[in-house]
This record gives C-alpha cells, structure tokens and sequence, in this order.
C-alpha cells in the first residue's frame, strides 16, 4: 500500500536541522543559540525515526530515545553553564566569551 | 741513492709543519729552515750524482709512495718521476731556495712574523719540489695550488698594511683564472686519454689525437691558459708588480727564480702535447714574443727598483715562452736555470741596497753606491750583464743567444719572431743598464744607514759565480736533455749562421748601453724632456701603467662584477627561499585571523566545511 | 497507512517546520520557546502518524515538558527585561541573519538532493508498539541503555556543581 515516502520524512528533518543551524549561526543570545540546537537535535531525530519505521523496526525509535537522553543531559549542563557565564561577563552575549583568539 | 728521492719534498713539508705548529727561538727557527733546504740540496745533490753515473732504464726514473685515489679507473698516486728535465729543474730550485733562505735569516732579523714567514717560505719550497717531481698532472695541479697559496700568503705578508692584502687577493685571483682553465684542460685530457700520467699521456695523446685535432687544440689551450696565469704573461701578467709588496727574498724566490717559471715547466713537460698543436705551439711563441716587448717597455718607465725588476723577470719568461713556442725547448729550460741564478741575485742585491737605505725604493732617490755598498755594486753589476746577455762571460747571453738562435732556425721560428727577440734585448739592456747607473753611479741622493752582514753578502756572491759560470754548462746541458727535450741544432733555411746571430746581439746589446748611458748618466736633460713633450708623456703614463691593461681589467671585469654585487645585495637566489618563508608568513597571519575566539563563527566553520565536503561527495 | 494519517503527516509537518522558523526569529525568550512547544507538539504528531507512538509520547513528556521548561526556569531566573529585546532587536540585523540563512539554505538543498538522487525509497507504514520499542532496548541495545543513564549522571553531577551560589572569595573558576 502507498504512504508517505521515506523521502519526506528525511526532508521534514532535514528542513528542522537546517532551521535550527541558522538559528544557531543567527542569533548572538546564548540561549537562543541553545534552543537552535535543541531543535537541530529534534530533526535529526525525526530523520532517525522515519527511517525506522520505513523498515518497520523499532531501532530508529532506540536511537531517537538516545537522542533524547544526550539532549537532556546536554541542556541541563548547557544552561548551568549559561548562568556562570552571566554571572561572570553579566551577559548573554556570546561574543563576549571570545578571549580564546589569535 | 735514488730512492732518496722522496726527502727532497718532505724534509720541507715537515719543517713547514715544525715551524708552523710549534714555537721556537729566532735563532732555532732560522737553523730548522735553512738547514731543512739545505739537507733538501743535499740530497737532491746525492740524487744527481747517482743519476749520472748510473742512469736509470730509459734515463728516468719514478717513486711510487703511495696511491692517492682509486675510483672508477681514476688511480693517481703520489709518485714523484725524475728525469733529467725534472732533475735539472730539482737541483736548481733546491740550491737558489737555499741561497735565499740563507739570505733571509738576516733580512727578516728585524720582523715580528719571523716564524711565520720560515715557515711559509718552506711550504713553498716543498710544493714547488712536488710540482717539479710530480708524476701525474694531478700531483703536479696540487703542488701547483700549493705554491699558489704560498705566494697569496707572502706576497700579503705584512698584512696589516691593507695594500699588501689587495696584491695579494690579486695575484690569487687572477692566476686562478689560468689554474680554472688549466682544471678544465686536466678534465679534457682525462676523459680522453683516460689517464693524467704525465708519461702515459704523453705516449697515448699521439696515438688517439692526430696533428691539429680539435681536442688536442683544446687541451693545449687550456694547460697553456693555466701556464700564463701562474707565469704571469699576458693577458695574465698584472699581478706581478703588485706581488712586489712582499718581502725582497720573497720575490728573489717565488716572484723572479721559481714559481713564475712553473708554467713554463707545465710546456716543456707537456710537449708532445703541443707538438700535436702547432696553432697552440704558435701561441705559446706570440705570447712569449708580445710579453717580452711590452714588458721591456714598462719597464724602462719604472722608478721603483722592484718593479723593474718584476717587469724584467715579466719580460724574460716571455723569452722561455718564445723558445718553447718555436720548438726550442731545452733552450727555454737553460734560459730557465740562467734567469733563476741571475735575477734571484738582482733581487737579493737589490735588496741590500733598498735595506741599506733604510727601506728606500725609488732608484731616482738612489745613486752614488758604488763606493758605500762594493760587494751588491760588483754582484749586481755582474747579474745585470747576465740579464742584458754580456756574450763569453755571463750564463745568461749563453740561454739568450741560444733563444735568440732558436726564435730564427728552430722547427717553427721565423725572421720576424728574431727581430722581435733582438728588440727585446735592446730593451733589455737600456733598463738593466738605467737601473744601473741610476742606483750605483751619479750623486748619492739618500745616504747608507746600515751595512749588510755576511748572511746577506755570501749568498750574492755565490749567485754572482754561478751568473758566470753557468753558461759554460751550455753543451752538456743540451746533451743531458736530448732524451726528455729533443733539440735539432736549428734547421730551417737560414741566411746567418749562429755566430752571426750572436754578434747581432751582442751589438744591439752596446746599442742600448750607451743610450742608457746616454740618457741616464751623461745627458740627463735629454730624457726628461723626452719625458715631458707631449707624445713622451702619453707613452711614458701608458708604459709606466702596464700598457693600460690593469684599467682595461677595471673597466671590463671588476666594475661590472662590483655593480652587480651591489644590485644582487637581497640576493634574489636567496629571496627565493626566503619567499618560501614569507609565503608562510602571509599564510600564519591570514589562518591566524580566523581564530577570532567567537563560537557562531566556528560553527559557521563546521556548516561551510560540510557544504563543501557533501559538495565534493556528490559532484566529483 | 489511511490517507487520514498520510494528511495529518503533511500537515503537522508543515505546522512544525513553520514554528520552528518562528521560534528562531523571536526576539523574546519566552516566544521563542513557546513556538518550540508547538513545534515539538506537531513533531509529536508526526512521529503519531508515521506509526511510532512511544516516541511520539516521550517527545511530549521529555523534549516539550522537561527540556522546555528547563529553558523556561532559567529564563525566569535570568529576569531579561525590556532592555533585552532593545537589545535582541539590535543584534538581530539583515546583515547578520542573511548568511546564516544562505548557508543553511544550500546544506539544505544539498541534503535533499542527496535524499531525491538515491531514489525511492519505501513508504513510511507500519506501528512499531512500545513492546518491541522495549524489547529491543533491554535485548540488544542494553548497552546503550546503562551508557546513557551514565551520561545522565554526569549530567547530573555537572549541572549540579555548575549551578552551584557564587563563593564568597574573590576568586571563582567557570
């Protein structure tokens, strides 16, 4: 029987990890720049499980699970680490951070 | 006996060593280098007579010692080859360097660098020996450079005056554009005649190379190139005046008996070689012909007692070189023995009179010595005669009559190669008889200061006998060298007979006494006056500064070479690798400013390299 | 699949890739995170319709109600005021954002060539239920399980010590 083909399910993440990279690359508030990249994670998940259920296996679903542990641990440092930043510079800034040039 | 052979060499080389590394005593040092030549004549002597009276198989005689390189099919080997060429030219230099030594020991008392300059002096002496007992060209290129480097470093003995350094980086420079030619000819033969034994080339070169071939041509050329460097004639010979910088015994040995004469040592050995070459042979005659004329003239022009003297000797190796260029070859080798016994001994009494007058070398300055100095007066009277060929009482008209001989009826001399040999005696004997008259006769100008002592005198003296007697050796002289130097008597046709070629030269000869005579003792006024009309003074700046070639050397050679130092200063060669450097640099700053620190620029980074890579997956 | 799910699939998909390009483009936080939401909610779909309702669930729990609000706290806690979105306005250029978004738009076209080139593919079918989800999870990928409860711990240790009040001392260490 005819569905949606796998192709769109990839292009659907694709769209969100491209988004998500020019959010990253856009904007200069640090936690913007985290939320671009907690939806870069996303897309790239939603490719993971399209592909899965193409093959009707459960292993796409595993690695979206995956995904999903690594982006959390990812946030709650990410943001912890926001906050000394800000303590620190007393900004968001993340050009303000740039010390590490030559 | 002759199995001595090898301490002739090195009983010099060691005491040069003695001398150079460890420090003895004045009087030490002149002991170990008198008596290292003296042992040196002695066995050289031992040697002779056991040569005569007991020749070798085919009148020659070699050493081996050891073999210096084996690879390819390359073997020299450090083998010293005695013949009678080698052994005549032997004997002579180890008795004159003796003499002078002798001679030195007094003239340098006075000199912080007395060590230094015994040590060198026997340096010299012991690479002249290799170079005149060597058995392949390639021993004989090593003593060669040896006597070279002794002459760079004499001639600059006195270095703290920068002058005497600029003679001598000039005479080093320019005979190293004749030992370059002279190394191109030492490959040319080899890669040939497969060899540089001098008698192995000698009997292949007519085997492989008929008359006139093209590479024997070259090879002559370039050995002849290597002999005008290190003989100083032209284009060559500038570098002789200014080598009178060094000390007097310095250019009584190196400058006037030996070392000048080694090129015309490299012919006489090498002429099988030129007589596959008649145009190279007819060189080596135009050579020693045009140096003999314009060397007398700049001569006559000189005011510096020396310099005469330099031009002198300039003048009489051309004399050699004429003799070898028509075929007259153990005629050149006699000359040879007569010039080193004749002008070691001007130089040597020269240089009495230029110390007794404390240092004094103009001869305009001089005069009047005949009473205050009697033994250089009578000694240098005697050698001059020599020189100008006074015929029956002196050894030098002997060589130069039989040169002069030669320059007629030898195998390529001609009418006009013997006009232009008289000529050079009448220049002969108008500069040795003005430099006489000058010094010794007229008003004494500056006064005597010091007397010379018996070291000084002895050794004038006995050069003074042998300037005599010399000549009588004249016939078995010839004789000895009829194995190695083949001499015809002189064929040709010929409308004058020897004798009468010999009284040609003897009246030319008075010609130029009473006009030195003349001119420079009873009519001064007619040579200065000669001197400044305007034609007179043109000629005489022209003669007096080497008929302009050291101006044409300036103009040609060194200015451009200057100039294109002074552009080439970055070296652009060098900018080369430099700009390799530099390159890296603009590469470091530019890689350097992408590193701004800013953490949306390197993901920026991340995103454009994975473009690019997925671009090169898909596409290429 | 019924054309009910094959319609809800586009759809969602469309609501998601538009919220997403709203949530990148606020210039206050709490928007931004709020259109993540919807975002999320409509990837929750999506998973739905492609037949994967266990992730389709934890998409909601952990991604829209852990992660996100998360953020919210923290945005919360860091009290940007009026100043910021003065701020956020400045530094949100068109000369800032027009390379980002080329970049991303030719990574894009390049992924999407490389998906259309390697030809079709199959169709999205089938539910994968939760029971062979665990299965696998507790059968062959055990492994992975017991290295991402380490990682959460790490995490866990991190953000603590991170979050840690500033030291009374002068001297601090990030």
């Amino acid at each position: 029987m005819t569905g949606v083909p796998m192709a769109y399910g990839l292009i659907l993440g694709g769209i969100l990890f491209a988004l998500g990279l020019a959010g990253l690359l856009m904007r200069r508030n640090l936690l913007f720049i985290l939320v671009s990249i907690e939806i870069m994670l996303n897309g790239a998940g939603v490719a993971f499980v399209a592909a899965g259920s193409r093959w009707g296996q459960p292993d796409g679903q595993i690695m979206f699970l995956f995904i999903l542990a690594m982006a959390a641990s990812e946030v709650s440092v990410g943001l912890a680490l926001i906050l000394r930043l800000n303590r620190q510079h007393k900004t968001l800034d993340a050009d303000a951070a740039s010390e590490m040039r030559g | 006996m002759l199995d001595l052979l090898w301490l002739v060499p090195a009983i010099p080389f060691a005491s040069a060593l003695a001398l150079a590394v460890l420090r003895f005593p004045r009087k030490i040092v002149a002991w170990i280098a008198v008596c290292s030549i003296a042992a040196s004549t002695v066995v050289s002597l031992l040697v002779t007579a056991s040569f005569l009276s007991a020749p070798p198989t085919a009148n020659a005689y070699t050493q081996v010692l050891w073999t210096w390189l084996n690879v390819g099919g390359f073997r020299p080997e450090i083998a010293l080859y005695l013949d009678p060429l080698s052994l005549i030219m032997m004997v002579v230099v180890a008795f004159v360097s003796f003499l002078i030594h002798l001679y030195s020991t007094e003239f340098m008392i006075d000199d912080d660098g007395y060590s230094r300059f015994f040590a060198y002096m026997n340096l010299f002496v012991a690479s002249m020996l290799t170079l005149l007992l060597a058995d392949n060209l390639l021993l004989l290129y090593l003593g060669w450079e040896g006597v070279g480097l002794c002459s760079y470093l004499l001639i600059g003995f006195w270095y703290r005056d920068p002058v005497n350094g600029l003679a001598g980086r000039k005479a080093f420079i320019v005979t190293r554009v004749g030992d370059t030619a002279m190394v191109i000819g030492l490959f040319l033969l080899f890669h040939d005649l497969g060899t540089l034994n001098i008698q192995q080339l000698m009997l292949r070169a007519p085997q492989q190379w008929h008359i006139g071939s093209g590479a024997a041509i070259a090879a002559a050329f370039l050995l002849l190139g290597g002999a005008v460097g290190k003989s100083a004639q032209l284009p060559l010979q500038t570098w002789l005046p200014d080598a009178m910088a060094g000390p007097t015994p310095v250019s009584a040995l190196i400058h006037a008996a030996t070392m000048v004469t080694a090129g015309v040592y490299l012919i006489a050995r090498t002429h099988v070689l030129y007589s596959l070459a008649p145009s190279a042979q007819f060189a080596v005659a135009v050579v020693g012909a045009a140096t003999l004329l314009i060397a007398g003239f700049s001569a006559l022009t000189q005011w510096d007692l020396k310099r005469v003297l330099a031009y002198s000797t300039i003048s009489q190796i051309g004399y050699m070189f004429l003799a070898l260029g028509v075929g007259a070859w153990p005629a050149a080798i006699f000359h040879f023995m007569s010039h080193a016994f004749f002008k070691a001994l001007l130089f040597l009494a020269g240089g009495v009179v230029i110390k007794a007058l404390d240092d004094e070398h103009n001869i305009f300055r001089m005069g009047g010595l005949r009473k205050r100095l009697p033994v250089a007066f009578w000694t240098f009277l005697i050698a001059g005669c020599s020189l100008a060929g006074l015929p029956l009482i002196t050894a030098g008209a002997f060589s130069k009559d039989w040169i002069i001989w030669g320059a007629l009826s030898a195998a390529h001399g001609s009418p006009g190669l013997w006009i232009v040999a008289l000529v050079g005696v009448l220049l002969t004997s108008l500069y040795t008889f003005r430099m006489i008259f000058l010094v010794f006769f007229g008003e004494a100008h500056t006064q005597v200061t010091r007397k010379p002592g018996n070291a000084m005198l002895i050794p004038c003296i006995v050069l003074a006998f042998l300037s005599i007697a010399g000549g009588y050796l004249k016939t078995p002289f010839a004789r000895f060298l009829e194995t190695t130097l083949p001499w015809d008597g002189g064929t040709g046709v010929v409308p004058a007979s020897e004798i009468g070629s010999e009284v040609i030269a003897f009246l030319v000869l008075l010609l130029g006494l009473y006009l030195a005579y003349l001119f420079f003792l009873r009519k001064k006024a007619y040579a200065t006056t000669l001197v400044s009309s305007a034609v007179g003074s043109g000629v005489h700046r022209f003669w007096f500064s080497d008929w302009g070639m050291d101006w044409l050397y300036d103009r040609v050679l060194v200015r451009p070479l200057v100039w294109f130092a002074r552009v080439d200063k970055g070296d652009f060669i060098d900018g080369f690798y430099t700009g390799v450097g530099r390159v890296n640099e603009i590469a470091w700053r530019g890689l350097s400013r992408t590193e701004t620190g800013r953490l949306r620029w390197y993901a920026a980074g991340i995103a454009a390299g994975s473009i690019i890579f997925i671009a090169v997956v898909l596409f290429l | 699949m019924t054309p009910f799910l094959e319609v809800a699939f586009y759809v969602a998909g469309v609501i998601a890739v538009l919220s997403t390009a709203l949530a990148i483009s606020r210039l206050v936080a709490v928007h931004a995170l709020l259109y993540l939401i919807v975002s999320l909610l409509a990837v929750a779909v999506a998973f739905y319709t492609m037949g994967a309702p266990l992730v389709a669930a934890l998409e909601v729990i952990i991604y829209a109600g852990a992660i996100v609000v998360l953020f919210i706290f923290v945005v919360m806690m860091l009290n940007l005021g009026a100043e910021a979105r003065k701020t956020e306005r400045e530094w949100l250029t068109a000369k800032t954002w027009i390379g980002p978004v080329i970049l991303s738009a030719i990574l894009l076209a390049e992924v999407i060539y490389l998906i259309i080139r390697a030809g079709p593919h199959g169709a999205i079918g089938d539910v994968v239920t939760p029971k062979e989800v665990g299965l696998a999870l507790y059968g062959p990928y055990l492994i992975g399980v017991e290295l991402a409860s380490m990682l959460l711990l790490g995490a866990l240790v991190g953000a603590c010590h991170l979050g840690r009040p500033a030291p009374r001392k002068a001297e601090r260490s990030i």
